[in-house]
């Protein structure tokens, strides 16, 4: 059976749906909540995923990542209802919740709302260590590349949320439509004879109609995938170069688990990106928990909300 | 902090940069706001706590069509608010 035969076979039962990205959670079993003095919280409700982080005395104890449900409201809570059903902690407990994303302005229980650019670099360089310059944050819907100073702040950013292309949702079309799981896309991208050239448009609608044009030209999918990986790798990289790229590249976002858009943007820059044993994905609501915990040393733990789980 | 508001697009790049280490402590009492004929500008606190001047949401995806009248093909040779912000912390990329 041809690549394109097997594209268009018609499917039995349920749809598969290639694109769903694994929702993960984790917890220091190393330590206890309630010994902490401080317990901070950083929720980042983004277009596509949501996640919670708990901060233990400034130092990361548990987190929740999982897609974006249909509302802004529910999706903090539910990301925070991960963190209560694995270490029986609820916002009651927590001195202060620093809401970011796109949706920081709609998270019920938040003290205060921070730009998910300030928190991606606060995030990126706790999780990078303070040698972190340059971040580039693909994000589910947005991109954007951020320079910033030791101490984590931000000197210079520019965000590209005016269309899809260089994005996870951009990602996710891609791997629908050639049927192959998201988490694959990356490998399978490297399996091919030849690297292809990046696909011309990186505009997600008309990059999935070159998509089939190419499979109708008889390119195997993975030599698809490795054309899309490249247009935007090339993409970001040229939003990269309108901040300046210094040492010290930090990805954050879901794409930085896609080794096919990675290494190619690192192949294009000439820089290794610096890696991380912590998921890429929650570094926007670690830098939120992480301001949080900054400012309860200022100004104390602010009013108990409202309990949301 | 500079701050770059806008996008890239098939036609070109259309960002305009703030340098909010030069407006913070603006000495011509924000000329910016009144100087742009779209009332493109506007305040905000920043993460910092500092007060800057930023462009509204509502233009940052629609710049290239925004700032036409005050572009050459408007009949500027200057622009209004890089003009009006003293300090030069407004630049255009286009």
């Amino acid at each position: 059976m041809t690549e394109l035969s097997a594209f268009n076979a018609p499917s039995s039962g349920e749809k598969k749906e290639f694109w769903r990205w694994d929702e993960t959670a984790w917890v220091d079993e190393s330590r206890d909540w309630r010994s902490a003095k401080v317990l901070t919280c950083g929720i980042d409700v983004g277009s596509v995923s949501s996640q919670c982080v708990i901060c233990a005395d400034g130092e990361l104890y548990a987190y929740n990542s999982m897609r974006t449900g249909s509302n802004s409201p529910d999706s903090a809570t539910n990301a925070f209802a991960g963190v209560t059903a694995r270490t029986g902690l609820t916002v009651p407990d927590v001195q202060f919740v620093v809401g970011t994303g796109y949706g920081r302005v709609n998270v019920p229980f938040s003290h205060k709302a921070i730009t998910e650019i300030a928190c991606h670099a606060r995030g990126a360089n706790k999780m990078g260590g303070n040698s972190v310059r340059t971040i580039l944050d693909m994000g589910g819907q947005d991109c954007k590349a951020i320079h910033c100073d030791e101490k984590g702040k931000v000197t210079n950013f520019l965000m590209n949320d005016k269309c899809a292309a260089g994005t996870g949702r951009g990602m996710e079309v891609i791997s629908d439509l050639m049927q192959i799981p998201i988490a694959e896309l990356g490998q399978r991208s490297f399996e091919v004879d030849v690297e292809p050239e990046a696909v011309s448009s990186v505009c997600v609608v008309f990059a999935k109609s070159e998509a089939l044009a190419m499979l109708k030209a008889g390119y195997t999918k993975n030599k698809v995938v490795a054309a899309y990986c490249q247009a935007m790798a090339e993409r970001v990289v040229s939003l990269l170069g309108r901040i300046g790229v210094e040492e010290g590249f930090f990805i954050t976002g879901g794409i930085a688990k896609n080794p096919g858009v990675v290494k190619r943007i690192e192949r294009l820059l000439g820089i290794k990106a610096m890696e991380t044993k912590i998921d890429s994905q929650i570094a926007g609501a670690y830098g939120a928990a992480l301001f949080a915990h900054t400012l309860v040393l200022k100004q104390g733990a602010a009013k108990p909300l409202a309990a949301a789980a | 902090m500079i701050a770059n508001y806008g996008y890239k697009d098939g036609s070109g790049e259309y960002y305009i940069s703030i340098d909010t280490d030069k407006c913070i402590e603006c000495p011509v009492g924000r000329a910016c706001l009144a100087a742009c004929p779209k009332a493109m500008f506007e305040t905000l606190v920043d993460d910092y706590d500092d007060e800057v001047v930023c462009i509204k949401a509502q233009f940052r995806k629609s710049l290239a069509y925004d700032c036409v009248q005050c572009k050459p093909a408007g009949g500027h040779t200057r622009l209004p608010c890089t003009d009006a912000c003293a300090p030069g912390a407004i630049r255009h990329s286009w």
